[in-house]
């Protein structure tokens, strides 16, 4: 008995009608390796991506640009990066020039924490809401996506449209990086394949969202009455299988592409040109 | 061919209880149900277990074997190791009964609420006509056998027991957009009750009744998600519920 | 547990003891008639054994094959139960079914469709048209979900106008009946107790349905659950009536028989349906040569017929894989006698060869689903292990085919597998859910006006003690015989002295060993107390399991001829003068006594559907001669 009167919260598993048990859980198997790495490499991403965010420098090395600041759109952009102007300009809070990557960064950020797949990922690993299925969970209360802020979580589909807008100028900078230094068209390096791969991940993880499979088809009611919308769908469903693994592999490649670039532009290594 | 295992086993009642060893003989090709037979026939004769056609076709066997939610008649003996303990014991999510027996009457209360199917009123027998790839989406969801281990996993009411009033539990989100998505459905405010009344927003998509589903059906992705995204073209969406006011409809039919 | 027992009392117009399909649609059309109806099953609400039911349920819609009416599903019936059936059910049955099954797609059911997006049909053993409406292979699940949630729609009605839900139909779940309680000679309630604490319970009503299914559990390799333990068949002998042709019981041929522990689980017939082939150890598609003579003329002789019916079956004879069960399942048996078996003692049904794996899976999912998970086996890569397995009783109570009521006993109504006549010596497969459909229906149509024409009786006090005390009687004695060894001897005379194939010498032994473990029965003692107490359930089932038993084999061993699902090595064939006589047990409180009573003869509008070339296959020349009786 000694141990059940240590129980802290006398909710779920431990309330009275229910059978018993002293332990949060029997399950012997590893629950906690899924999450423990969940939260390893989503912290290790969020301390690159801020700091990589904050550095302001090594994130353009004609023709390439890295995926944090692209589109630059402030006039604190290195020169040549602005692709699309300055519409921004230059923005200082208590006199510190703010990050142009900030300004676009907000986007795949809102898009990767309002998507389906990464929600379940982080609500386990970080919050513990659950840890692992049928393993309590530390909480005394719980009231889901039913209140500010996580309710913002149903507006995920604006985020994926932003999304869609942002692949369209990473593919655009994929493209033009088939210019060299010059500027001259004609030419592929390492970096035209790094951002090739990176734009083609990003599009494959928009596509198989769970947004996009319904915007697509999903909500109609009759598929018979709207043959190519059904056909579409069918396809963004079979890639929706695989949402989960889009969504890490697109997360790798952003970082990579970065890192890439921040080699390439800092001088530690030199983007090789095939032709 | 026959060895000894292993198992601990929960007895009690709803006044207390605990995990009792036993050692019993195991053949080739059991499960976890055939040794709860031989045990409830040779040494514990008042062992309580509900269980009805030992093929996963009915979902009463649904019991947590070594802490996760699985039905005894598809979990085979041979999945575990030689040396290893099979602890057995009943649902956690609702009031024990005895031994392995719960009481599972919350879902059939919740079964009750979600509103029936409501066909056109001038629907005649015989004269549906309806394309196999409209019905499919509802098939997948009618193949619920009903044994409650998504309800039971389900942290939103495994971990808090308040949240039971206001939360139909994954089994009744598949039935709602089993309807939803019913061809011959004309129940239009499904989605809004789906959100205010049945508890959609609880969901935080973790994907637990997916994983223990015994009948494979993709309760999140297929039946969950999709009506969260049809929730909010109908309740936090500007431009499409302004779209369904002009076309005075809700979402496109 | 303390002496005291604790008792409820309920009173409704009907009881329905079981809520399997046949149940289900009873209370229903009861509550739809304006009455009040309880509803009670031994497990939990929708675990029915109706879910097992996989391939289909058959209504001569005529979707996939406009040829098709019910005069074809008639014959058919009656070729299947090789002329047994009673006629009346038979020809109701035929010609409702397609009603039933299209009041369920007005409920939500949501069949598999054609192209033109009407309700799909498949091919089954027996039927000469694809009937079968289904659902994949869950077709029974959809079944009882879809009644379940009709008498859910029902109960929310009468939230909205009575302001309770529960105030005409309830649902008592996990309650055990134990006694069908009458006054002055007509039905005034039941008696039980709920399995969850042993609390006693009385229902007093006017009228009872029974649709308590099969009694499966009476062997021991069988395709039922744990619920088919023969309640209702023992209940109604108790309560005076009379059981019609026991001895038919169908051994499904294919049966799980590896491993041990799911030995007996169906492997739908479906799975032939679908272009599944039997073969034997040498790899012979054996099937061709059982082929009788009464089914020449409509079943290939060769394999390349058989194959190309699959793509045309308007030109050529069906494969005969698809005939009717009872021919598979001894053409089976013999197989493995002769040593042609499969390791494991079956024979081998493979779909690989002709339909891909996608296609598989998409038509028989579940089937994929058991193979996979329990014997480790591919469906879609290799063959499966099957062997028979008992499967149905087409024997059951003698009702009147038109109100479902209980010949002898007014107030008792039956419907579905528990009810007899309808089948014959036969069921083919997919007439069980239909059966379910049209009888459940008509069952609680009958009870309905019986209770609105009749006066209730009081259930006295001395019938409520008797009752109470037989409760409380296993927990009484002490060191008496444990229920589960009782039952697997049971078992064991059943398999090996009443199964597929009898001979009046093992059957005299059964009859012998039966009524020893009758006088054992009375020494039962179960340990622990009432509450959920399952050693306690199964002493009750048991005193069914052997009434049913008893009646089996009584019945099989009067029975000197073979058909359907009544096999004697020494009486081989068909026997006209048998074909026109039902075997009626009834119970006169120590034994089951089996007497003979004739056949109602068919109609002439029926007898004349048939080519009277077909009936000299069956009947006597002087029946030929006399043609049908006129109405």
């Amino acid at each position: 008995m000694a141990l059940i009167d240590s129980r802290k919260v006398v909710t779920g598993v431990f309330t009275k009608e229910r059978p018993e048990i002293a332990e949060r859980t029997l399950r012997t198997d590893r629950w906690w390796l899924q999450p423990a790495l969940t939260f390893g490499v989503l912290i290790s991403f969020v301390i690159y991506a801020t700091f990589r965010a904050f550095e302001k420098k090594y994130y353009f090395a004609e023709p390439l640009i890295s995926p944090f600041y692209s589109p630059c759109l402030s006039t604190a952009c290195v020169e040549g990066s602005t692709h699309f102007g300055t519409p921004i300009g230059s923005i200082t809070i208590f006199g510190l020039l703010i990050s142009p990557a900030l300004f676009i960064l907000i986007f795949p950020l809102g898009f990767r924490m309002t998507c389906y797949y990464y929600r379940k990922s982080y609500y386990r690993a970080f919050w513990m809401s659950p840890p692992a299925c049928a393993v309590a969970e530390p909480h005394k209360k719980y009231t889901g996506e039913t209140r500010a802020p996580l309710i913002l979580q149903n507006g995920h589909r604006w985020f994926f449209y932003a999304g869609l807008v942002l692949n369209v100028i990473l593919t655009y900078d994929a493209i033009i990086a088939f210019k060299n230094a010059d500027g001259q068209w004609g030419h592929m390096s390492v970096g035209t394949l790094v951002l090739l791969l990176n734009a083609s991940f990003l599009w494959l993880y928009s596509a198989s969202c769970h947004t996009c499979r319904h915007t697509i088809g999903g909500r109609l009611k009759n598929f018979s009455k709207h043959p190519l919308r059904y056909k579409a769908w069918t396809v963004v469903s079979r890639l929706n299988h695989y949402h989960p693994n889009f969504a890490w592999v697109s997360l790798f490649g952003v970082a990579f592409t970065d890192l890439y670039i921040r080699l390439v532009a800092s001088g530690a290594i030199t983007n090789f040109y095939f032709f | 061919m026959s060895k000894k295992i292993n198992l601990r086993i929960w007895r009690g009642d709803v006044n207390s209880g605990k995990l009792e060893d036993v050692v019993v003989e195991a053949n080739e090709g059991e499960v976890v149900l055939d040794v709860i037979h031989r045990v409830q026939a040779t040494q514990m004769g008042d062992l309580a277990v509900r269980w009805n056609c030992k093929a996963g076709k009915c979902g009463s066997c649904s019991m947590e074997i070594n802490g996760k939610p699985r039905l005894a008649c598809m979990t085979q003996v041979a999945n575990f190791n030689e040396d290893e303990t099979i602890t057995i014991t009943p649902l956690r999510a609702f009031p024990v009964i005895k031994d392995l027996v719960t009481d599972v009457s919350f879902n059939y209360k919740k079964a009750m609420e979600i509103e029936a199917f409501s066909p056109p009123a001038d629907l005649k027998p015989g004269q549906a006509r309806m394309q196999q790839i409209d019905v499919e989406r509802s098939q997948e969801f009618r193949k619920c056998i009903e044994c409650f281990l998504c309800q039971d996993t389900c942290h939103v009411i495994r971990d808090h027991e308040e949240n039971k009033k206001s939360f139909a539990g994954p089994r009744f989100f598949i039935r709602i957009a089993e309807l939803d998505m019913h061809p011959l459905d004309m129940l239009k405010n499904r989605k809004k009750k789906a959100q205010e009344e049945h508890g959609l927003g609880m969901c935080n998509i973790t994907k637990c009744c997916t994983e223990v589903c015994p009948e494979h059906i993709k309760i999140t992705d297929n039946a969950i998600i999709p009506m969260k995204e049809r929730v909010v073209d109908v309740k936090y969406d500007p431009v499409r519920w302004l779209g369904s006011k002009i076309r005075k409809r809700e979402g496109i039919v | 547990m303390s002496e005291k027992i604790q008792m409820e009392r309920h009173n409704y117009d009907i009881v329905v003891i079981g809520a399997g399909g046949a149940g289900l649609r009873a209370a229903v059309e009861a509550r739809v008639a304006g009455l009040r109806v309880a509803i009670i099953c031994k497990s939990l609400f929708g675990k029915a054994h109706t879910v097992m039911a996989e391939g289909g349920v058959a209504a001569s819609m005529g979707n996939v094959n406009e040829n098709d009416n019910w005069q074809v599903h008639f014959r058919d019936t009656m070729r299947g139960g090789k002329f047994l059936n009673h006629y009346r059910m038979a020809e109701l049955h035929a010609k409702e079914a397609p009603d039933r099954v299209w009041e369920l797609e007005v409920w939500g059911a949501l069949f598999d469709r054609t192209g033109e997006g009407k309700i799909s049909q498949r091919n089954f053993g027996g039927h000469e048209y694809p009937r079968l409406a289904h659902v994949g292979d869950r077709t029974g699940l959809e079944l009882i979900r879809t009644m379940q949630q009709r008498i859910i729609a029902l109960q929310q009605q009468d939230a909205k106008d009575h302001g309770d839900a529960e105030s005409f139909i309830k649902v008592f779940a996990e309650v055990t009946v134990t006694e069908v309680l009458k006054e002055s000679g007509k039905v005034a309630g039941v008696y039980g107790y709920r399995r969850e604490n042993g609390v006693e319970v009385l229902f007093e009503a006017p009228a009872v349905i029974l649709a308590t299914g099969g009694v499966g559990k009476t062997f021991k390799i069988t395709s039922n659950s744990w619920e088919g333990t023969g309640d209702g068949h023992a209940l109604a002998l108790k309560a005076g009536g009379n059981l019609v042709d026991m001895e038919f019981l169908q051994f499904h041929p294919t049966g799980m028989v590896w491993p041990p522990s799911v030995r007996g689980i169906l492997v739908t017939e479906s799975v032939r349906g679908e272009g599944g082939v039997l073969t034997n150890n040498k790899g012979e598609r054996f099937m061709f040569k059982y082929i009788p003579d009464v089914f020449k003329d409509k079943y290939a002789d060769n394999e390349a017929e058989a194959d190309r019916w699959y793509l045309d079956q308007d030109n050529n004879r069906r494969p005969p894989e698809l005939l009717p069960r009872d021919e598979v399942a001894r053409a089976i048996n013999s197989e493995v006698k002769a040593g042609r078996g499969s390791e494991h003692g079956g024979v081998f049904l493979d779909v690989s060869k002709r339909l891909t794996a996608e296609v598989i899976k998409k038509r028989l999912p579940s089937m994929w689903h058991q193979f996979y998970e329990l014997a480790g086996v591919d469906i879609t890569k290799e063959a499966m292990e099957v062997g028979p397995t008992c499967h149905y009783v087409m024997g059951g109570v003698e009702v009147d085919p038109d109100t479902a009521a209980a010949v002898g006993v007014p107030g008792l109504f039956a419907a579905g597998e528990v009810a007899g006549g309808m089948h014959g010596s036969n069921r083919l497969g997919g007439n069980s859910l239909s059966d379910l459909l049209v009888f459940g229906r008509r069952a609680g149509a009958g009870a309905a006006s019986y209770v609105k024409q009749s006066q209730p009786v009081k259930v006295s006090e001395s019938a409520i003690k008797n009752a109470t005390e037989r409760i409380a009687s296993p927990f009484k004695r002490t060191g008496g015989e444990n229920p589960y060894s009782l039952h697997q001897e049971l078992q064991e005379i059943t398999h090996n002295l009443v199964g597929i194939i009898r001979t009046k010498t093992e059957l005299a032994d059964a009859i012998n060993k039966i009524a020893d473990i009758r006088k054992r029965i009375e020494n039962v003692t179960v340990s622990g107390d009432r509450l959920f107490n399952p050693g306690f359930h199964l002493s009750f089932d048991l005193d069914n399991m052997l009434l049913v038993a008893e009646s089996t084999a009584k019945s099989a061993i009067v029975r000197e001829e073979s058909r359907g699902g009544h096999t004697r090595d020494d009486f081989p064939v068909m026997d006209t003068k048998w074909r026109q006589i039902n075997n009626i047990s009834s119970f006169n409180g120590k034994e089951v006594v089996v007497k003979q009573q004739g056949l109602p003869p068919m109609p002439n509008e029926l007898f004349e559907l048939f080519d009277i070339h077909e009936l000299e296959k069956y009947m006597s020349k002087e029946e030929t001669a006399r043609g049908g009786v006129k109405l």
